[in-house]
C-alpha cells in the first residue's frame, strides 16, 4: 500500500497503480528536501519518493551540523559557490521556517610552526571563495576564546559567519513546508528502477517498491530530481550515459553529555597536515558536544555501523586540537556515510544526454549548508523547463513544533491551563513534554517512529538515550496512530521494537 | 508560592522513607513530589522477592517492600504529588526554590526550609559503553526491559543475550527466560559478577545460562533489527583478544552495565559531586555542600540493597527534622574520612565534631575482590580498629561505625581513613 | 557414587560445595555421604537441602481488567520444587483477574499440584470510570 499524499489536489492525472506527477524527487535528505520546498513556490504537481520511513533518514541525519564558512572547498568549485551563497541565505531560511541556527564561529586551529603557511592558504582560500570576516589570531587571542584549546596550538584561522545548525529540524523543516504548499511526500517508497518514456513529450517511467513489501507502484514524471544521496549514481546511470561514481565515505561520531557542551564554545576544526583532515569538535546547537568525523571508504552503502578502529581513532584524533575532553561523558556514538562522487565536486544540473534528469548528486560536506542554494539552482533548472509561474498562494512560513522550554514561567503555565499535556514530561533527561511529542505525532509528515519522535522532539535524544521515556512514547504513538504497540518500530519497516512472544491471552481467574 | 517545611524529591523507597522518619521526629508539613503516577519507584517494576530481609525479616517483593512504606506515609498522612516533576533546584540559606509541572498545576515553585535529594538512579546506556556497530532495533538496557515485561506485559524479543551481571542483569536473564525467551549467554566485562552470589545461582545456574566473565560484546549487526553480537575475551586492560571472539545469533541485547546517579538538578543547584560516587558530597548528617540540603537513596550511591537505602533514607528524613527545627546547618565539618588502598569512596566524605547521633555509620564500596583481608580505621594515623572480612566484593556494600564518644576523645581529630588490609 | 558442585549463596563467599551421593534414590538426604568444601554450617544445610530437595519462590505477572494497571505482579505463596518452575508459569500463563486486587489475595490454588498457591503481591485499584 502506498500512503496516501496529505495534499493530493495537484496530482495532475492518476490511472490504477500509476501515479503521475510533474516533477518527481528521489530523496528526502537535505537537498531533497530543500528542492521540494523550493519547487513548491510553483503550479507544478511534485512528488518524493523516500525509501526511509521518514524524511532525514540517511547522511542528513548523520552528519557534523555544521553551518560552514565557505573557506574550505576550491575555489571555482560547485562546493564552494553553493557554500558561500547557502551561507548567507541561512538567516533568513531558518527565521521563515522556524529552524534552530547559532552562528557560534570557527576556528581552524594550526599545531606546528611550520603549517602556518598551509593556514594563510585557507584564509587566501576563503576569501577567493567570497567568506567575509576572516583573520588569523595568536595563540593569546585564541586562548581567551578558547580556553579548552590544545597547549600546542599555534594559532588558528577564525571564521565568524561558520553556524551550527539541527540537520534533522531543517530537513523536516523544509519537508513541512514543502507539503503544506502542495507536494506530496511518499514515505517508505523505495525506487527499483527509472526509464524514459517513448510517449510524446518525454518524461520518466519510476518503479518503486513499498519499503519491507514487494508490492510495487509505477510512478511517471515529466521532471525527476535526483537527490538520493549514495545511491544517485545508480539512478543517473540508469538514464544518463554520462556516469556517476558515487563512493560511501563513512564518518564515525561521538555525542557527549550536555554536561560536556560548553567545553568550547566555537567549532573547533584542525587544520589539514600530513596527519590528515582531523576531526571537528563542536558545540551542538541543543548544547551538546559533538566530535568527528572519522573518514573511510566503504563498499557497503548501508554501512552505517561504528567500528572499534573508528571510535579509537576519533579518541586520539580530537586531543589534537582540544584538550581534557571529557570523554567519559559520550552518550553515544554513530556513523554517517557521505556521499563521495568521484570527481570531488557536486553534481548539479541537467544531464547532458538525460532531458529532465536534473542530478543533485555527490552532496557531501557542506552540503546541509549548501541545500537551499543547490535547491534555488535545480528550481531554476526545472521553471525553465517546465515554464513554470510562481503560485500566488505560497506558504513561505513554517512554524516548529511548540517548545515549551522557551516560554517564559508565566506563558508555560497558561500553555498548560490551555494544554495540559505540555505539563506532562515524558523525556526527563530532555525535559521533554507529552505535547511536544504529540505534536510531532499529529503534524503533517508526522512521526510514526520512535526515531521519528526523537528527531523532530529530542524526547530520547539525552544521557539516558530512552531508556526511560521509550515505554511511555510507544504508548503515545500506538494511541494516536493509531496502531499496535507491536507494530511500532525503531525506525521503519524490520525494526520492531517489541518482537518477542505475544501478549499473554485472556483467561478468567481469580478464585 | 506555596510554602512547604520539607520537601522531598523523589517518591521511591528513599523518599517515602525519608518521609516517614521526618514525620516521625516532629516535621508535620511535607511534601514529596514523584514524577510516576505512583509511588514506589523502580520497586513496582522489580517483581522479584529477596526485599526486606532486613527491615522487615521477610523476603517481600519489590512493590510489597514498596507497599509497606506507602502505608506508612498514608497512616501518617504524608502528601505525595504524582505526575509531577521536579525541573529546577535553588539552594538558598533561608529557603530553598523547587521549581515543579505537572497537568494540573502548570509551572509552580515551591519555598522549602529543607530538601531531600531522593531521586534515585538510571542504567549506563549503550552509546556509554563504546561498543562499536550498527544501531538497530533490540538494544535495551535490562531495566527498560524490566518495565516492559512486568508493567506492560511486552516482551522485547525470543533470543537474548545479556552484557553484564549487575542483578538487574540476572534477574531480567530469569524473568526472559520464564516467558519463553532464550538467553544465550551473561557477558561480564570483569573477571568478577556484580551481581548477588544467590542471582548468579538462581537465575543463571537454575536455567542453564552460561556466565561468561572477563567478556564483552565488540559488535553488533543488524541494520533495522539486531540480528548478532560479538563476544570477546577482556584482556587485562579490558581491552578485546584477538582471536577469542564468537558469534551470537540473537534478535535482543539487554545492558546491565551499571547505574549512574540522577544528580541533574544537584549538579543545577551548584551542589558539590564526589567524581567516584557521583553523588553528592555529604557529611555524616547527609547533608550535602548546600545548607539544609540532604540525599539519600541511590541519588547519593548506588546501593546493594533497598533495606540499606531504607536506613540511610530515615537518617535523612530524622536529621532534615532537626535541621527544620533548630534553623541550623551541621554542616561545616572538619574530620575528613580519607579512602584509600582498596577503598573506592566513602558516604559520608566528612564528620562534623559538634554532631549527636552515637554512631557514625560509613558505608562504602571495594575496588576488586579481597578475601580474607580486613577494614582498617585510623584517627589520623592512629590505628584505632579492625575487622576481618573472609570476602568483600564491588558488588556489595561495605559498612564502619564509628563511635561519636570515640571521636569526641580526639579533639584535634583532622581525618578518619578507612583501607582495606591485607592479613599480617 | 555421585559428585556434584554447588555454590553456596549463604553470604558473598560463594564457597564451592561438593556434595557426594550414592546411587540409591533417597528422597530424605540419606543417600549423601558428604558435603566438603562448605566454610560454615549453614553451607553444609544449604547443599543438603539443594541436591535433595532445590525449591523456589516463583514470581510472575497476571493480566488485570479494569484496573489501574495491565498486569499485577504475583508469587508462589511458599517456595515450590524448582522442577516444577515451569509448571508454575504455565499455569500462570493464561489467568486474568478482575481489579481490584490486593496483596495476599489467592489467584491460583494448589498450582501445578504443590499444594501451593499463588498469590497477588501488589494493590491494583479498579481504574476511574
Amino acid at each position: 500500500m502506498i500512503l496516501p499524499p496529505l495534499f493530493s489536489f495537484r496530482i495532475s492525472c492518476e490511472k490504477e497503480n500509476h501515479t503521475m506527477y510533474d516533477i518527481a524527487i528521489i530523496g528526502a535528505g537535505v537537498t531533497g528536501c530543500a528542492i521540494a520546498r523550493e519547487l513548491s513556490r510553483y503550479d507544478a504537481s511534485v512528488c518524493v519518493l523516500e525509501r526511509g520511513e521518514d524524511v532525514c533518514c540517511g547522511t542528513s541525519k548523520a552528519n557534523s551540523a555544521i553551518l560552514h564558512a565557505g573557506f574550505d572547498a576550491a575555489p571555482g568549485s560547485l562546493k564552494a559557490e553553493f557554500n558561500v551563497r547557502g551561507n548567507a541565505m541561512m538567516d533568513a531560511l531558518c527565521e521563515e521556517l522556524d529552524i534552530p541556527l547559532k552562528r557560534n564561529g570557527a576556528l581552524v586551529v594550526c599545531t606546528k610552526e611550520e603549517d602556518r603557511p598551509a593556514l594563510a592558504q585557507l584564509l587566501d582560500r576563503g576569501v577567493t571563495n567570497g567568506v567575509s570576516g576572516l583573520r588569523i589570531i595568536e595563540r593569546n587571542e585564541l586562548i581567551r576564546m578558547e580556553p579548552s584549546v590544545s597547549d600546542d596550538a599555534v594559532c588558528a584561522l577564525y571564521a565568524p559567519g561558520s553556524g551550527i545548525v539541527c540537520p534533522f529540524e531543517m530537513t523536516i523543516a523544509f519537508a513541512e513546508n514543502a507539503c503544506a504548499n502542495g507536494v506530496s511526500f511518499f514515505r517508505d517508497t523505495e525506487v527499483l528502477s527509472l526509464h524514459r518514456t517513448t510517449e510524446a513529450g518525454g518524461g520518466y517511467e519510476i518503479r518503486t517498491v513499498r519499503t519491507g513489501t514487494e508490492t510495487e507502484h509505477i510512478f511517471t514524471a515529466k521532471i525527476i530530481v535526483n537527490a538520493a544521496g549514495v545511491y544517485a549514481d545508480r539512478f543517473n546511470n540508469q538514464v544518463s550515459s554520462r556516469h556517476l561514481h558515487i563512493t560511501a565515505r563513512r564518518g564515525e561520531y561521538f555525542l557527549l553529555d550536555k554536561t560536556a557542551g560548553s567545553h568550547v564554545s566555537r567549532t573547533i576544526f584542525q587544520l589539514p597536515s600530513a596527519m590528515g583532515k582531523g576531526v571537528l569538535v563542536t558545540p551542538t546547537v541543543h548544547g551538546n558536544l559533538l566530535i568527528g568525523p572519522t573518514a573511510g571508504d566503504v563498499e557497503d552503502k548501508e554501512a552505517v555501523n561504528t567500528t572499534q578502529s573508528g571510535l579509537s581513532a576519533l579518541t586520539a584524533s580530537c586531543a589534537r586540537s582540544v584538550k581534557d575532553i571529557p570523554l567519559r561523558q559520550v552518550i553515544t556514538s554513530f556513523a554517517g556515510l557521505r556521499a563521495h562522487e568521484e570527481g570531488g565536486d557536486f553534481i548539479v544540473g541537467e544531464a547532458s544526454d538525460a532531458p529532465g534528469f536534473i542530478n543533485a548528486a555527490g552532496i557531501e560536506s557542506p552540503g546541509l549548508t549548501s541545500a537551499p542554494a543547490i535547491a534555488e539552482r535545480v528550481a531554476a533548472i526545472a521553471k525553465d523547463l517546465l515554464s513554470l509561474r510562481e503560485k500566488a498562494d505560497f506558504i513561505p512560513v513554517r512554524r516548529g513544533i511548540l517548545r515549551p522550554q522557551t516560554l517564559t514561567m508565566e506563558e508555560r503555565s497558561a500553555l498548560i491551563r490551555r494544554h495540559p499535556e505540555y505539563g506532562a514530561i515524558v523525556c526527563r533527561c530532555e525535559m521533554i513534554s507529552e505535547g511536544e511529542i504529540l505534536d510531532a505525532i499529529r503534524r503533517p509528515l508526522g512521526a510514526r517512529s520512535l526515531d521519528a519522535v526523537k528527531r523532530r522532539t529530542r524526547a530520547g535524544m539525552g544521557r539516558c538515550q530512552s531508556g526511560f521515556c521509550s515505554p511511555r512514547t510507544m504508548e503515545l504513538l500506538a494511541r494516536e496512530v493509531p496502531m499496535a504497540v507491536t507494530e511500532i518500530t525503531k525506525s521503519g519497516a524490520g525494526s520492531a521494537i517489541l518482537t518477542g512472544v505475544p501478549p499473554k491471552p485472556q483467561k478468567d481467574g481469580k478464585e | 508560592m506555596k510554602n512547604h517545611d520539607l520537601v522531598i524529591i523523589g517518591g521511591g523507597p528513599a523518599g517515602l522513607a525519608a518521609a516517614v522518619s521526618a514525620k516521625d521526629h516532629g516535621i508535620d508539613d511535607i511534601v514529596i513530589i514523584e514524577r510516576d503516577k505512583e509511588p514506589g519507584g523502580i520497586l513496582n517494576q522489580c517483581i522479584h522477592n529477596g526485599f526486606g530481609l532486613h527491615t522487615f525479616g521477610e523476603e517481600l517483593t519489590g512493590p510489597e517492600y514498596a507497599d509497606r512504606f506507602i502505608c506508612q506515609t498514608a497512616a501518617r498522612k504524608i502528601t505525595c504529588q504524582l505526575n509531577t516533576m521536579v525541573m529546577d533546584l535553588k539552594a538558598g540559606p533561608d529557603f530553598k526554590t523547587v521549581t515543579a509541572i505537572n497537568r494540573k498545576d502548570g509551572i509552580f515553585q515551591i519555598h522549602a526550609k529543607a530538601v531531600i535529594l531522593a531521586m534515585g538512579c538510571r542504567e549506563r546506556p549503550r552509546g556509554a559503553l563504546n561498543i562499536p556497530g550498527t544501531r538497530p532495533a533490540g538494544i535495551f538496557s535490562a531495566g527498560t526491559a524490566q518495565r516492559l515485561v512486568n508493567m506492560e506485559g511486552l516482551m522485547p524479543g525470543r533470543e537474548v543475550v545479556i552484557l553484564g551481571s549487575g542483578d538487574i542483569g540476572l534477574i531480567m536473564a530469569r524473568r526472559m527466560t520464564l516467558e519463553g525467551a532464550h538467553v544465550s549467554v551473561v557477558a561480564e566485562l570483569q573477571p568478577y559478577s556484580g551481581g548477588l552470589k544467590r542471582n548468579i545461582v538462581q537465575c543463571l545456574n537454575d536455567f542453564g545460562i552460561p556466565l561468561k566473565l572477563s567478556h564483552t560484546v565488540t559488535d553488533i549487526e543488524g541494520t533495522d533489527r539486531l540480528c548478532a553480537v560479538t563476544i570477546a575475551q577482556a584482556g587485562p586492560d579490558g581491552r578485546p583478544v584477538p582471536g577469542s571472539e564468537t558469534r551470537y545469533p540473537c534478535d535482543t541485547l539487554l545492558l546491565s552495565c551499571g547505574l549512574i546517579p540522577e544528580n541533574e538538578l544537584t549538579r543545577g543547584a551548584g551542589i558539590r559531586i564526589d567524581p567516584v560516587t557521583q553523588g553528592p558530597v555529604v557529611s555524616d548528617s547527609l547533608e550535602t555542600s548546600a545548607e539544609g540540603i540532604f540525599a539519600c537513596g541511590n541519588v547519593l550511591h548506588v546501593h546493594d540493597l533497598v533495606d540499606y537505602v531504607s536506613l540511610e533514607a530515615a537518617a535523612a528524613g530524622k536529621n532534615a527534622a532537626r535541621y527544620i527545627r533548630g534553623g541550623r546547618s551541621a554542616a561545616g565539618g572538619t574530620i575528613a574520612i580519607r579512602p584509600e588502598n582498596g577503598v573506592r569512596y566513602t558516604v559520608p566524605a566528612f564528620i562534623s565534631p559538634d554532631g549527636t547521633d552515637e554512631t557514625v555509620t560509613v558505608r562504602f564500596r571495594v575496588d576488586r575482590i579481597y578475601r580474607n583481608h580486613t577494614i582498617a580505621v585510623y584517627f589520623d594515623n592512629t590505628p584505632v580498629s579492625r575487622r576481618k572480612r573472609p570476602v568483600m566484593a564491588p558488588g556489595e556494600m561495605e559498612q564502619v561505625i564509628l563511635d561519636r564518644k570515640k571521636l569526641a576523645a580526639s579533639p584535634d581529630l583532622h581525618s578518619v581513613t578507612i583501607r582495606i588490609e591485607a592479613p599480617a | 557414587m555421585k559428585q556434584q558442585e554447588l555454590t553456596c549463596i549463604g553470604c558473598p563467599l560463594g564457597c564451592t560445595v561438593t556434595v557426594t551421593t550414592n546411587d540409591l534414590p533417597g528422597p530424605d538426604g540419606e543417600n549423601i555421604l558428604s558435603v566438603t568444601g562448605n566454610t560454615c554450617p549453614r553451607g553444609d544445610s544449604y547443599a543438603r537441602k539443594e541436591v535433595t530437595c532445590p525449591t523456589r519462590i516463583v514470581t510472575s505477572t497476571v493480566r488485570v481488567r479494569g484496573g489501574t494497571s495491565p498486569l499485577v505482579n504475583v508469587k508462589t505463596a511458599s517456595a515450590i520444587p524448582r522442577d516444577k518452575i515451569f509448571d508454575c508459569m504455565n499455569a500462570i500463563k493464561d489467568v486474568t483477574v478482575t481489579a481490584p486486587v490486593h496483596i495476599g489475595d489467592r489467584i491460583l490454588s494448589n498450582v501445578a499440584g504443590t499444594d501451593v498457591d499463588v498469590v497477588a503481591a501488589r494493590n491494583i485499584p479498579s481504574a476511574e470510570v
